[in-house]
């Protein structure tokens, strides 16, 4: 189990990070109709779309407060209120999602405060949602940003109901999902929740948003998401799921809402944890079977450990990702036999760092994955795009998990998760592993190399 | 701001070699060249973004910027400058501040080590310290820490203070090459020097579009002494003082820059473009003959004459049998400046009917430039929405668009081919041979059969004939086994 060390050092090489405010934004665009705005420099905002456009292949609507000197100096209620009115003149979003960053928290402004001002003063506002979460760029990763924003989105328009009018028998379930999981994944687990006969609410709901389709019309706004009438229709719900430890603040809140009971599952991905989960279904379906596609699935994932774990057994590999997404990812690998040599990390708010099965987790960049992977003789990287530049110098094969994914196609379709994720996973760290072969050479094992003057054609050498 | 940054920016406002800062008045020009920013409405980068992008490219330096995470974890590993050498200009170096250390006003402290510790993992020729929004406002002195680092530790440590919110990218671009101005031209002294050494600033090498052009260079004996920042050393940047001439490709960003170079330096700059093929000719002829003027071997200017008449020659050879596969068809091009009149006639030469092109950014003359070449300027516009945009496209108001990646999915989204020709673009379209590349990217872009089969209405909404109801079979279906009874499986 893991101790989080900090290196001391004061440069970060490659960042492994990518900033709150981000986290918080793509968590607003799983709302349906919703418009993200950053409350800041508009460069915080340009980068941060550049970032998801270019892993998601989408236009992003994300917008900005366009705060410059003055108005930093001055206090930014005024640009808050003019983006609410351009926005609505302009896209006619049904929600709006503000994120705060760096600069307007490093200057102390009561945003909370003025957007409640706003929206009181302003009557032509009245049919918008606007949430606000605090999000500076220094503290946190982008999963925090995420459990953030969804907390926001649950504190401002989900209702306290009277626990009289509650109806446990409601076949209704909250979903929370963390940030790292893909439109694909979100799916996965909604199909799972369906085969129980259960109804979920998903918040936010990438999956119809960001999955990546082709819609008729221009709209300037989020494609899809979570339905604005059914967020305060979560408190009625039988029970809360929420998808990572980091959605347990989250989770607790809607729980405290609605009077429910909430369950929190760290990971869906590994045999273990997605039996967690289809058990905790079968007890809110109050049933003790599971339908045959969910045996079916499960004796599929059974038979990929089996087949998997003469690649997974013993392999060494290193990991650098968001707490939630590297605890999921190395829990499996761990049940697998795998060792992880090197587990980078990104932030300390998480204490699921704490489970992650490794001696010591480092609180890092990708610096630390390289340096690690290197020390510990890793066969295997995993982590988001960036960790491309360690794996060439390694001249290892990496695993693409995580955000953000920029330089391949489908980043939303990858699915870890389920029995039927988990099998596509051990398939993926089997199959990496098996495209790098290593043909064994009698250096290896500390022999003498065949005497050159045996060889037939020298230059036909392959070599070493 | 401090105050040094402020008179910093107000100067970059003051640029007599500019015609549009030329014709303002004394209080217009105090405003700047960047128009207020609507909040809720604002798309571009900040002058931090500009300054990478200006300075980035120098391949062999390592850039550091001391800012809380976003500002360098959102931005790095981000840009297509290629490198023929160094790759440390690919790392991303940051301080990463966190609550603690802003509040504990720990920044400088922290930037000071992280240099050292730089200098002592890569030996870089220089560091360069970016400052942004969150430590100009807490008051680090950048240039304090920078000028005590480079005594403790020997490397060049090179303050850049331009900050997110000083303005615009484009003021950033600008103050970019101010900072360079200050503190690295002139501090190193060349080997050798030919009379034929120039400076090209402005190019960025996106995807080797230097490497397009260089080997027309090579051929005329011209040497790239000094480079902001194509494939560029810092030797390069601290050399510059003593080209000969300075080509400014397609920037009015660093246009004070080079005019400060012919102040200080007597080095005389001309503004050129190497997109298309007349404008590649005249910028090879128009650096040949000041070249000349210098002092170089007047025969240079016969053998760049036989250059050109050959590359030309070869060049629209090798596009006449594309012209049939793009001729006709119509472009909507949305870049600006230079480029909204360069690209128009390149694509004219074509055959292609260029529907509407924009003028963003773009000087009096180069409006003029448009009328010229389109006869009326009725297919120039300023700015356009998306939506606008999407709804022009969809209705099959041209062929192709061809942008900067801001509008890639309206383009693509409105089922039309899209051409990237801005400065992130993937594919160098750069000098003679660049024109057939663009060419070759337009062809297959526009005849890809993808486009007929993404735009076929679905099978429900084609009209077809109606075929009979079937009966619905009970139980279970005798061939497959499956129940018909959706209840059964509906939610597996």
């Amino acid at each position: 189990m893991a101790r989080l060390t900090r290196p001391r050092r004061a440069l970060s090489t490659n960042p492994l990070k990518s900033s709150a405010p981000l986290g918080a934004a793509m968590a607003y665009l799983g709302i349906e109709g919703a418009v993200p705005l950053f409350h800041g420099a508009q460069g915080c905002t340009a980068f941060a779309m550049v970032h998801m456009v270019r892993h998601f292949r989408e236009a992003i609507p994300l917008q900005t407060t366009a705060m410059n000197e003055v108005s930093t100096i001055l206090g930014g209620a005024e640009q808050i209120e003019e983006a609410i009115a351009n926005l609505k003149k302009k896209a006619d979003p049904r929600f709006i999602g503000i994120a705060s960053t760096a600069l307007t928290e490093t200057s102390g402004e009561d945003i909370r405060g003025e957007v409640a001002d706003i929206m009181a003063r302003r009557s032509d506002f009245a049919n918008l949602r606007v949430v606000y979460a605090a999000t500076p760029d220094f503290e946190g990763a982008m999963e925090d940003g995420w459990a953030k924003a969804v907390r926001a989105i649950i504190d401002t328009l989900v209702p306290e109901i009277d626990p009289m009018w509650r109806d446990p028998d409601l076949r209704q379930v909250n979903l929370l999902p963390a940030a790292y999981l893909t439109p694909a994944e979100i799916e996965e687990i909604v199909r799972m929740i369906r085969a129980f006969g259960l109804k979920p609410i998903v918040l936010p709901d990438l999956s119809a948003s960001l999955d990546g389709h082709l819609a008729e019309d221009w709209s300037g706004k989020s494609l899809g998401g979570t339905r604005l009438d059914d967020i305060p229709a979560m408190a009625r719900s039988a029970v809360t799921f929420a998808i990572g430890e980091s959605m347990r603040g989250a989770a607790t809140l809607l729980a405290e809402r609605g009077h429910m009971p909430v369950q929190v599952f760290p990971s869906l991905t590994g045999l273990k944890a997605v039996d967690a989960f289809v058990a905790a279904l079968m007890r809110v379906a109050g049933t003790t079977d599971a339908p045959p596609a969910i045996r079916r699935d499960r004796a599929r994932a059974q038979d990929a450990m089996l087949d998997a774990h003469f690649q997974t057994g013993g392999l060494k590999y290193a990991i650098a990702a968001d707490p939630d997404l590297a605890y999921a990812l190395s829990s499996a690998l761990a049940a697998m036999g795998a060792e992880a040599v090197a587990v980078v990390t990104t932030s300390a708010a998480n204490p699921i760092v704490e489970l992650i099965p490794c001696e010591t987790a480092v609180l890092g960049d990708l610096g630390d994955l390289e340096e690690g992977a290197r020390d510990g003789g890793a066969r295997l990287l995993i982590s988001h795009a960036h960790g491309r530049h360690a794996a060439a110098a390694l001249g290892l094969p990496l695993i693409r998990a995580g955000f953000p994914i920029n330089d391949r196609l489908g980043a939303q379709d990858a699915c870890r998760v389920g029995y039927r994720g988990t099998r596509a996973f051990l398939f993926e760290v089997a199959n990496a592993v098996l495209a790098h072969p290593h043909n064994a050479q009698p250096q290896d094992f500390g022999a003498a190399p065949m005497e050159p003057e045996f060889e037939h054609d020298r230059s036909q050498t392959a070599p070493h | 701001m401090s105050d040094a940054l402020k008179s910093t920016v107000q100067d970059a406002f003051q640029e007599p070699a500019c015609a549009t800062n030329r014709a303002k008045s004394a209080a217009d020009r105090k405003k700047g060249c960047a128009k207020p920013l609507t909040p809720g409405a604002a798309a571009g980068g900040c002058a931090f973004d500009g300054a990478m992008i200006t300075l980035q490219p120098i391949v062999d330096v390592a850039h550091l910027v001391h800012a809380p995470l976003a500002c360098s974890g959102n931005s790095w590993d981000n840009r297509g400058s290629a490198s023929s050498g160094p790759m440390l200009y690919k790392t991303g170096f940051t301080t990463d501040l966190t609550e603690l250390d802003i509040v504990m006003g720990h920044g400088e402290k922290k930037l000071y080590r992280a240099i050292r510790e730089i200098v002592e993992k890569h030996a870089p020729p220089a560091i360069f310290v970016y400052a942004t929004c969150v430590t100009s406002m807490t008051g680090d002195d950048i240039v304090a820490v920078c000028k005590a680092a480079t005594e403790a530790f020997g490397t060049p440590a090179i303050p850049v203070d331009v900050p997110g919110f000083a303005g615009s990218k484009n003021l950033g671009c600008k103050l970019g090459g101010e900072m360079m101005f200050r503190h690295v031209i002139g501090t190193q002294e060349p080997e050798r020097t030919t009379d034929t050494d120039i400076n090209i600033m402005g190019d960025y090498n996106l995807s080797g579009e230097l490497w397009q052009i260089k080997p027309l260079l090579d051929r005329l004996g011209i040497r790239i002494l000094g480079s902001l920042s194509a494939d560029a050393r810092y030797r390069q940047v601290a050399q510059m003082h003593r080209a000969r001439v300075t080509m400014l490709v397609c920037s009015h960003a660093l246009l004070g820059l080079a005019r400060k170079m012919e102040e200080k330096y007597g080095i005389p700059f001309f503004e050129g473009s190497f997109y298309g093929i007349s404008d590649t000719s005249e910028a090879l002829r128009t650096m040949c003959r000041m070249l000349v003027e210098r002092g170089a071997a007047p025969d240079l200017l016969d053998r760049c004459e036989a250059l050109i008449a050959e590359e030309e020659a070869g060049v629209r050879a090798a596009l006449e049998p594309l012209k049939p596969r793009v001729a006709g068809r119509r472009v909507l091009l949305y870049t600006g400046g230079h480029k909204s009149w360069s690209v128009v006639s390149a694509l004219q030469e074509l055959g292609m009917e260029v529907v509407g092109t924009s003028v963003r950014k773009a000087t009096e003359t180069d409006k003029a430039r448009v009328v010229e070449i389109m006869g009326t300027d009725t297919h120039m516009f300023d700015n356009m929405a998306p939506k606008e945009m999407y709804a022009t496209l969809r209705a099959s108001g041209a062929d192709v668009l061809m942008s900067g990646a801001r509008s890639q999915f309206v383009a693509l989204k409105a089922r039309v081919p899209w051409i990237d020709v801005n400065q992130e673009k993937h594919e160098p379209y750069a000098g003679y041979m660049g024109m057939i590349d663009l060419v070759r990217a337009i062809d297959r872009s526009v005849n890809n059969p993808m486009w007929q089969d993404v735009r076929r209405p679905a099978p429900w909404d084609e009209a077809r004939a109606f075929a009979g109801s079937r009966p619905r079979v009970k139980d279970r279906c005798p061939v497959s086994g499956i129940s018909n009874d959706p209840s059964d499986h509906e939610d597996c």
